[in-house]
């Protein structure tokens, strides 16, 4: 499928999406399809500082446990508590289902991929 | 994101089963089960567990194992090998039971099937395959007279679970399979193969095993998939297959049994045969079913937030006593549903215990086995 060309990406497919020092994170399609069906998302309290590729959360579906990445360094501002009552929605929309807002410390969004760039990963 | 449980793939070659290509070709998510390339899923765990509770699904289960035990001996030989009473079996019958080391544990867990008065097939887990015919080969030479063949290759095998399983596999076959009890089976053709057709199954529903020639598979697998259409029959993956036997307390060899626990322990002394005069693993089971197991397979179900899964600690008062063998959220049942081994005195249904859940201790109650028992109808 085509990557919507608004968001970053990382390796361990994640999405982000730029918005001024805060960003928005949820986890790709191709994530999503792996996984299967999910049934819960584990995530941090708001405050919680988190690192760039560090753990901050689990994702768990029928048939198995996933952590959670951070994309970037930064503090935990939001996180989606829809998905405690939907966590289906990571499967049916996996692109507009955010987890959590990071206010990101500084410089820290270097070396996210853009759309090709995932796309080549996944091919 | 990382699967931090899954098994990685491995760098041997994996086994296609005769219906890989069909599996490819439907789009299903596959993975590598037992050394075979297996589907986990194709429309995804949730729908094709559903579809099989209230409908039907047809699973690809050819990476199970078939050995065939026949000569002068053969019921001498499968009731030394085997822990159930193979005796009581009718032609055209067929029982759960178990091979056992000497120490009555489980080399695996098997269903017999008497295809004629000296003649057996042994349904072993694809895991097992190999150990489990070294096992009995290496066993029969002392047992009499009596052939020991590894006959997998031979067969593929689908099966067909649900509600609307019979009228799924019915129009395909001149064999009356209504009048085929449970755990019996019947010979026929279906969609022109020529197949051993077993009311068995590993869900919990009501279903069909059906043992086809491999090059028959893709056939009658389209045909099982055409008459079951309108009743929105689906192809169905190990995924559900997994969740769905959990709901139903079916064991899983390999997590809930293995070489190091007994009949008693998980909660199968019924496929033990106790009359019978000797076999392999008898006098440790003995002992134990006179002084009782120190510990035992029980339910839980959680009450907490996060769900139990393989080899998780069971806590009771802060301290592990005990391992889940299995755990999902079920997508039936709607909740997370565990199988675990505790000591006895915590196996009574209602006793409060913890699992440790990746560090967080969630409150889990023990519950009588199975979670899903299929309305009966008459």
């Amino acid at each position: 499928m085509a990557y919507p060309t608004d968001l970053k990406y990382t390796k361990d497919h994640e999405w982000v999406r730029l918005s001024g020092d805060t960003v928005e994170v949820g986890i790709t399609d191709y994530a999503q399809q792996q996984l299967g069906d999910v049934v819960f998302v584990d995530l941090p309290a708001v405050g919680t500082g988190v690192t760039a590729g560090a753990a901050f959360g689990t994702i768990e579906s029928v048939k198995a446990v996933s952590e959670l990445f951070a994309p970037v360094t930064g503090e935990i501002v939001a996180v989606n508590e829809r998905l405690a009552q939907a966590p289906e929605d990571v499967n049916s929309r996996p692109h507009d289902t955010w987890m959590v807002k990071i206010r990101v410390a500084s410089g820290s969004t270097d070396g996210l991929l853009d759309n090709a760039q995932y796309e080549a990963l996944l091919t | 994101m990382t699967d931090t449980t899954a098994t990685a793939p491995g760098h041997t070659a994996l086994k296609p089963t005769p219906l890989h290509a069909r599996h490819l070709a439907s789009g299903a998510r596959m993975v590598p089960y037992a050394g075979w390339d297996m589907p986990v899923e194709y429309s995804g765990i949730n729908a094709e567990h559903l579809a099989v509770r209230s409908r039907a699904g047809v699973f690809d289960v050819s990476h199970m194992g078939e050995i065939e035990i026949a000569g002068k001996d053969a019921l001498k030989t499968v009731q030394h090998l085997t822990s159930n009473d193979a005796s009581r079996l009718a032609t055209g019958q067929a029982q759960y039971s178990a091979l056992l080391t000497p120490d009555g544990t489980f080399v695996d867990d098997i269903l017999v099937y008497r295809m004629a008065p000296s003649h057996f097939m042994i349904v072993v887990n694809a895991a097992n395959s190999a150990k489990a015919f070294d096992w009995i080969s290496a066993q029969a030479t002392t047992l009499g007279d009596a052939a020991v063949v590894d006959s997998s290759a031979r067969y593929a095998l689908i099966a067909v679970q649900g509600p609307a399983a019979l009228d799924t596999v019915q129009p395909l076959t001149g064999a009356d399979l209504g009048s085929v009890q449970p755990y019996w089976f019947t010979y026929g053709e279906v969609a022109q193969a020529r197949a051993l057709i077993s009311r068995t199954g590993y869900t919990g529903e009501d279903g069909f095993e059906i043992f086809i020639p491999p090059n028959m598979a893709e056939r009658v697998w389209q045909g099982l998939l055409q008459t079951g259409h309108a009743a929105g029959v689906v192809p169905c993956g190990l995924g559900a297959r997994d969740t769905l036997r959990l709901e139903a307390a079916m064991r899983l060899y390999g997590q809930d049994i293995d070489d190091t626990t007994t009949p008693i322990e998980a909660g199968l002394a019924g496929i033990v045969g106790w009359d019978k005069p000797d076999f392999i693993g008898a006098a440790p089971l003995r002992a134990q079913k006179a002084s009782g197991p120190g510990r035992r397979l029980v339910g839980l179900e959680m009450r907490d937030r996060g769900i139990a899964r393989h080899g998780y600690a069971v806590l009771k008062d802060g301290t592990p006593v005990g391992t889940v063998t299995s755990g999902t959220q079920t997508p039936f049942l709607k909740k997370a549903i565990a199988m675990a081994y505790v000591p006895a005195p915590f196996a009574a249904p209602g006793t409060l215990v913890d699992v440790d859940v990746r560090g967080r201790v969630s409150a889990a109650t023990v519950v009588p086995l199975p979670f899903y028992k299929r309305p009966r109808t008459v």
